[in-house]
């Protein structure tokens, strides 16, 4: 316990040190940024993106990050709904561009960060999965997301690639969802990407998939067109993209954007 | 054959504690006020009501002991039970109704639907037979909740109240057909009522009951003749005494001595009838050796005679006729002398 | 017939209260693309979750029923120390946010749960996943509204009907059967229905506990939650539907419930 306590403390004093000594978007601009932010990201970017939005506001004391993660397919769903949000970060292209041919962004996505997939089980692989195929044994309960959620997409045409027929016992709606069950011992493998694996820690363990039937996932940034804080949600867009926030991203496992 | 029952018990603020033992040759009538613990009685013997100390035995056979701790559910009790509100089974028909016992029981189905068809012919309802309760008169809910009970042929028969819930009109009618059933019922009979009349109309003895305890027991005209307790005086409409007899005069407990002339020696009632006592504005002069002062505290009409309560030395109710009531011009408050005779004085043993 | 003229006091915030509930189903009935309605209605995987939700919803029911009603006779008519906290906590699920019953429903009969495991390496049986995880998620959010109408329909009858059985020869079967059970019948079957209805609608438990896959454990509200993603405006037709069915269901209720025993 006071491990964990001594590395926290020690990541917020990086951190902190980190942001300040950069000269980066992360500096307060001319006009000190205020008001809140609201960030809808999707669920593979919930411990990087709570990262950023700390030294964010680290850096403009008169801003409050708000963060929304879920299953990109939802997110999009309760912006078009009228959500009031300031940024879109999504897993995948397809629905940023669904978001964007519905005229709901403000400016070109950029892409940010990328991501690659893994098969995520229960700390000491008691079923012994050793690759894609294996999720096809008997005996091993496989779940995944959703098909419209982009994990869920990416991880049928890794399946499709590598040839393997498998149907998972549960579509579940985001990455965090699958870990959360692989964790529980409720099920025995699941595809997320290499991020999450890293982030649940020591909970589970993941077992690489050959770069040959891997599928490269690419996330988009915009800020939506409704906001009501466009310098902000312009400013944090900008910190993301830097070089700051894209060494924060991949200090989280993700691969750089391009 | 017959059923005896000693049954202590205490129930809220009732403390009963009966013995009463009922032939199958008698209808025995459980007469006392409301609160007497009647219907409590009658429901520890139906196994309904759990008690302190006691037993129940039917015919010989043990249905509750508490000494050896012997207890005999109600259902397995050859009794058959009229409640007060009859309590006929609203979702049934009249017919499902009266089958219900024998059904219970383990009776096939056709042999239980003859029988109670049987039964409410013998009570003049077997036109209503698909009928459901609510749709019969008070009268008639009474009628088929005795076939229910009878039809089953129990051993012994426990009526609650059974006249209470019908209107006045109503009442003596069914009266008389329940007394019918009742005379042919070969089984122990045991009604519960609180009114008198219907008690001396149904049963051959009266046991009677005041806050849980026995008071008296014996046939109406016993009971009548010489009540032992001022609501059974109340009932019969006679004035109560008691006092210690000592050869022709009885020493009441507040002192007083009443002339009786039947008056021997040991603890006794006395009994004056309303009727034999004479009011008098005036001390009266004559023969009557028993005279009191007093106040009139109550007159009360009633047809073509006068009750008028005088409350005195010895508080007694008088009788007389409208006519002697105008001639002695008297109003309640009034001061008067009431006496009687000794040999007015029915006088019999505590 | 001469009526009572409505007070102001109360008008008002009845007809606030009225519009609350009824504008979402006029929004719902107006914003639905009736032109697609049928196609919505008769898609593959909207039968499927259908015919899934209904054989779910009953089976929950006929559990509920199994083990509610001896338990609402037992609440009802013996008296033991610990009776209130035993039927607190059994009636638990009906305050409790549904997500957290599927949580507890992991924890106590997941693969590694409290008896969950006991049952996995015994028997092999394991209930996530499976259409009979879906029925033990509804069974533990519904069963509670049966306990507790069948309890109070119990303690509201008049038990003098009892004793008048008992003293015609029934044993305690038969006074069950033959006159408790048709007494207390309006308030069994109320409870019944609202069990079920509830069953059918619930969500956050059983995607929790159960899982989400079509034909096996996506139940309807399982999937309208999925369909708002891909294909909304089926989605709104599906949620008519599921809405449609609940008003069927306490309209032909309402005389029975509010006039039950």
């Amino acid at each position: 316990m006071r491990y964990r306590v001594a590395v926290a403390v020690a990541a917020v004093l990086l951190t902190a040190c980190g942001s300040s000594g950069e000269n980066s978007s992360a500096s307060p601009s001319a006009t000190p940024l205020s008001g809140t932010v609201s960030v809808f990201a999707a669920a593979s970017l919930t411990e990087a993106f709570n990262a950023l939005g700390t030294s964010f506001q680290g850096a403009n004391s008169g801003v409050t990050m708000k963060f929304n993660f879920a299953g990109t397919p939802t997110l999009v769903t309760q912006i078009e709904q009228g959500a009031p949000v300031d940024v879109f970060a999504s897993a995948d292209t397809t629905n940023m561009d669904k978001l964007t041919g519905d005229g709901f962004t403000a400016g070109t996505p950029q892409v940010f960060a990328r991501n690659k997939l893994e098969i995520v089980v229960a700390s000491g692989n008691p079923k012994g999965i050793t690759g894609l195929a294996d999720l096809a044994k008997s005996g091993v309960i496989y779940i995944t997301e959703g098909p419209t959620v982009p994990a869920g997409k990416y991880a049928l045409q890794a399946l499709k690639m590598a040839g393997v027929t498998v149907t998972p016992k549960s579509l579940e709606t985001d990455v965090k969802s699958v870990v959360g069950k692989i964790e529980l011992g409720e099920a025995d493998a699941g595809i997320v990407y290499t991020t999450d694996v890293t982030a649940a820690g020591n909970k589970v363990q993941g077992v690489p998939v050959p770069d040959a039937d891997n599928v490269i996932a690419t996330y988009p940034i915009v800020a939506v067109k409704a906001t009501a804080n466009a310098a902000a949600a312009n400013a944090f867009v900008a910190y993301v993209l830097s070089a700051a926030g894209q060494a924060k991203l991949q200090s989280f496992g993700f691969l750089s954007a391009s | 054959m017959s059923l005896d029952a000693s049954i202590s018990l205490t129930l809220g603020p009732l403390d009963l504690d009966m013995a009463i033992t009922v032939d199958e040759g008698e209808v025995v009538a459980l007469l006392g006020p409301n609160g007497a613990g009647k219907t409590t009685l009658l429901r520890a013997v139906a196994g309904l009501v759990p008690f302190r100390s006691g037993h129940v035995r039917l015919d010989g056979k043990v249905l509750e002991d508490t000494v050896t701790r012997a207890y005999v559910p109600t259902e397995r009790r050859p009794i058959g039970f009229v409640f007060q509100d009859y309590l006929l089974f609203p979702h049934l028909s009249i017919l499902e109704n009266v089958a219900f016992g024998l059904r219970s029981r383990g009776t096939s189905r056709q042999a239980a639907v003859e029988k109670a068809i049987h039964w409410l012919d013998r009570v003049g309802l077997k036109s209503y037979a698909s009928s459901k309760p609510a749709g019969l008169s008070g009268g008639q809910r009474q009628r088929v909740a005795l076939a229910r009970a009878l039809a089953p042929n129990p051993r012994l028969l426990l009526l609650d109240e059974p006249l209470a819930a019908l209107d006045v009109t109503t009442r003596a009618e069914v009266r008389r057909d329940l007394k019918r059933h009742l005379d042919s019922f070969e089984g122990i009979r045991l009604v519960v009522t609180h009114d008198p009349l219907e008690a001396v109309a149904l049963a051959d003895r009266l046991i009677v009951m005041e806050n849980g305890h026995l008071v008296q027991t014996g046939t109406a005209q016993e009971v009548t003749e010489h009540p032992r307790s001022q609501y059974v005086a109340d009932l019969v409409g006679v004035n109560l005494l008691r006092g210690e007899a000592d050869h022709g005069s009885v020493k009441l407990a507040g002192g007083q001595v009443v002339a009786a002339a039947g008056a021997e020696l040991g603890e006794v009632f006395a009994v004056v009838h309303p009727r034999a006592v004479a009011i008098h504005r005036t001390h009266p002069e004559g023969s009557p050796r028993n005279v009191w002062s007093g106040r009139a505290t109550n007159i009360e009409l009633l047809g073509n005679r006068v009750r008028v309560r005088i409350d005195g030395e010895v508080s007694l109710v008088a009788e007389v006729t409208p006519a002697a009531l105008k001639e002695l011009n008297l109003v309640e408050g009034g001061k008067v002398w009431l006496s009687f005779k000794s040999t007015d004085v029915a006088v019999y043993p505590a | 017939m001469r009526r009572e003229r409505v007070p102001i006091v109360a008008l008002v915030p009845a007809a606030i209260g009225a519009a609350f509930f009824i504008v979402p189903l006029i929004g719902l009935i107006v914003r639905s693309p009736w032109a697609d309605a049928v196609a919505a209605l008769t898609a593959p995987e909207t039968l499927e979750a259908l015919k899934l939700s209904l054989i779910a919803s009953l089976s929950a029911t006929a559990v509920a029923l199994v083990l509610g009603v001896p338990m609402a006779w037992i609440y009802a008519r013996v008296a033991f120390p610990g009776r209130d906290l035993l039927r607190a906590l059994t009636t638990l699920p009906m305050v409790l946010p549904p997500v957290v019953g599927g949580i507890a429903l992991l924890l106590a009969f997941g693969r590694r749960g409290l008896m969950g495991a006991w049952l996995a390496t015994t028997f092999g049986i394991t209930f996530p996943f499976t259409t009979a995880g879906v029925v033990m998620a509804e069974t533990f959010v519904a069963m509670p509204f049966l306990i507790l109408t069948v309890e109070a329909g119990l303690r509201s009858m008049d038990r003098r009907y009892e004793e008048a059985a008992r003293a015609l020869g029934a044993n305690r079967w038969t006074v069950f059967t033959r006159v408790t059970l048709p007494l207390i019948g309006p308030s069994l079957f109320a409870g019944a229905v609202l069990c079920w209805a509830r069953a059918l609608g619930e969500f956050g438990a059983t995607i929790t506990f159960a899982g989400n896959f079509p034909g096996v454990t996506q139940t309807m509200p399982l999937a309208v939650y999925l369909l708002l993603e891909t294909n909304h405006n089926a989605s709104f037709i599906l949620s008519l539907v599921l809405l449609l069915i609940s008003l069927v269901v306490l309209v032909g209720l309402r005389d029975r419930w509010l006039g039950s025993a």
